[in-house]
């Protein structure tokens, strides 16, 4: 069970795709300008990578290696292939917003990756959980990113919150005057936040580094002092 | 005491800073002259704005604060900001703008030295992007109203009476009228039926250009700049404007409107000139501020936006390092891989 919470706290914190190995970077960038359209394309990866990851492990004995990787995208080319239709036929309008990154979630590295560093190593429930971990890391960074540039951008948050609960409504955060900022949720707002976000990570883990060790020496000394008492 | 050769004095950077923005003043002057003094109350908040931002990032980045807050380099963005800025802007703009230079453009990627890209071009950049309309509300020359431009600063004035105090650019008088759908207008005929050109350039804006050539050239006399840059990027943007002139005078303008009109006079002695995010070496120099020219012309004549010079310079920092690269110079007393000595 251990072993279960260490993958994912890996895939959603320590090996984070979006924040630390920085993979499948051009979906991330290009859709995190709303909360909703990074949740959504979070999601559509999400089932991706958990069923690809699922498969390739359940299947590692019978795939030969030599030919392995065309063999992997075939796989996580039908899934996609898959959520892309279900999507259209579900979620059409959201469908619509992120066009040509879902049937892209083929070529996002971070699958791939996956896919051959774990699911063809390990049993199936372990690269299951890894699969799914991995890409709600993705999803989580995904959010966050959208957040805060549709909030500097328009001043308001879950913007086509519509699409998947037709009830639901955007909600204003910022008084009705703000201007606005365009450049939050063009290309150029996604490589700036994106970067602070790195930069908060390393921030945060190198004070909780830091803590750690100051700690080790004082325990350290505490244990020179009562063995020289 | 110095080692030989003995003709280099060591310059402060503060006191390069000084002289640049000593060589800025005679512009300033036409500049509140014709437009009236709200550009002094924009220099005013961007340099506020710039030593407030440099003091927090240099106590963040830990460096010492009164050794780099009085070299006068966060000054000379300030004033750049404010001098490419419309003199007109709200307040916030000009605060957030040079906010935006010294923290994301200067200090974020290593402080004075270090930044790939002129701060004071990232800022406007970034405005013209994000705030179109704002950006484009230029005082109309001989409006010296000071109390209504103040009220249009810090925003007691509705945008109707904003309207009224402003003018379209001679640049975009132009661009409006040659690319109308229907009007079969040329040049001439847009520059004399808009209120907007004066003698050779822009009205009013002709002699604040004068004005920038004149502190430029004592720049280069005083050797805080070569003439490379200001050479290549004025040739530059007068041989294409020529050329193009001569070919279709009726759907380009002449090589005279493109000098003084706009920011080509500011950006050719003092943005391409930035001695951090351009080229080097001599001939390095001279590519990269014909460069600059040639874009701002492209930019200007083809693209959507008012002015091309800070979309230029930005491009063409990309390049600085690749043109330094190629443009070495020999080692004195060597020969370089050509056979050309020094």
């Amino acid at each position: 069970m251990s072993q279960i919470r260490e993958i994912t706290w890996n895939g959603v914190w320590k090996q984070n795709t979006g924040l630390i190995q920085l993979l499948g970077l051009c979906p991330l960038l290009a859709m995190s300008n709303s909360v909703v359209n990074g949740i959504g394309l979070g999601l559509a990866t999400v089932l991706v990578m958990a069923l690809s990851n699922l498969f390739v492990s359940a299947l590692r004995s019978l795939i030969p290696y030599e030919v392995r990787i065309p063999i992997f995208i075939l796989i996580i080319a039908s899934l996609v292939t898959i959520v892309d239709l279900a999507m259209n036929a579900w979620l059409h309008s959201l469908y619509v917003v992120l066009g040509i990154f879902i049937p892209l979630i083929v070529t996002n590295c971070i699958v791939l990756a996956r896919v051959e560093a774990f699911a063809a190593k390990n049993p199936v429930m372990a690269s299951t959980v890894d699969g799914t971990a991995m890409a709600l890391g993705l999803t989580w960074v995904l959010g966050l990113l959208g957040a805060i540039r549709e909030l500097i951008g328009t001043g308001s948050l879950f913007a086509g919150i519509e699409m998947v609960i037709p009830s639901a409504q955007a909600i204003v955060i910022l008084p009705e005057d703000y201007p606005g900022f365009l450049i939050a949720i063009l290309p150029p707002g996604a490589f700036f936040v994106l970067g602070l976000l790195i930069a908060a990570r390393n921030w945060f883990d190198a004070r909780a580094n830091q803590r750690a060790r100051s700690q080790r020496i004082h325990v350290a000394q505490s244990a020179q002092q009562s063995a020289a008492t | 005491m110095n080692n030989s050769p003995f003709f280099l004095k060591p310059t402060s950077v503060q006191s390069v800073m000084l002289r640049v923005m000593a060589a800025l003043i005679p512009g300033i002057a036409a500049y509140v002259w014709f437009f009236g003094a709200a550009i002094l109350v924009q220099l005013a908040l961007a340099s506020v704005a710039a030593l407030a931002a440099e003091a927090l990032m240099l106590s963040l980045r830990g460096k010492p604060l009164t050794l780099f807050l009085t070299d006068g380099s966060a000054l000379v963005t300030a004033w750049l900001i404010a001098l490419t800025f419309p003199s007109i802007a709200p307040w916030w703009l000009t605060v957030f703008a040079t906010v935006a230079a010294i923290v994301i453009a200067k200090h974020l990627y290593g402080g004075l030295g270090q930044n790939p890209f002129n701060p004071a071009m990232v800022a406007f950049a970034l405005m013209i992007v994000a705030y179109p309309q704002l950006m484009s509300q230029w005082p109309a020359a001989g409006n010296h109203e000071f109390a209504a431009q103040l009220q249009a600063i810090f925003g007691t004035r509705t945008i109707d009476a904003i309207d009224a105090m402003t003018m379209a650019t001679p640049l975009d008088a132009l661009r409006t009228a040659l690319h109308s759908a229907e009007a079969k207008t040329t040049v001439a005929g847009a520059l004399q039926s808009s209120t907007a050109s004066g003698q050779f350039g822009g009205k009013g804006w002709e002699w604040v250009g004068v004005g920038y050539l004149l502190g430029g050239l004592w720049l280069i006399q005083q050797r805080i700049i070569t003439w490379h840059m200001p050479a290549a990027f004025i040739a530059a943007l007068f041989v294409l404007a020529g050329l193009f002139s001569l070919v279709d005078s009726t759907q380009f303008a002449g090589p005279m409107f493109h000098l003084f009109t706009g920011g080509a006079m500011l950006g050719a002695f003092f943005i391409v000139t930035d001695p951090v995010s351009g080229a080097t070496t001599p001939r390095g120099k001279l590519i990269f501020a014909a460069g600059v020219g040639l874009l701002t012309w492209v930019i200007r004549t083809f693209g959507a936006y008012p002015d091309g010079i800070a979309f230029a310079v930005l491009l063409m920092n990309i390049t600085a390092p690749l043109i330094d690269l190629a443009t070495q110079p020999p080692v004195f007393g060597h020969k370089n891989d050509k056979g050309q000595t020094p």
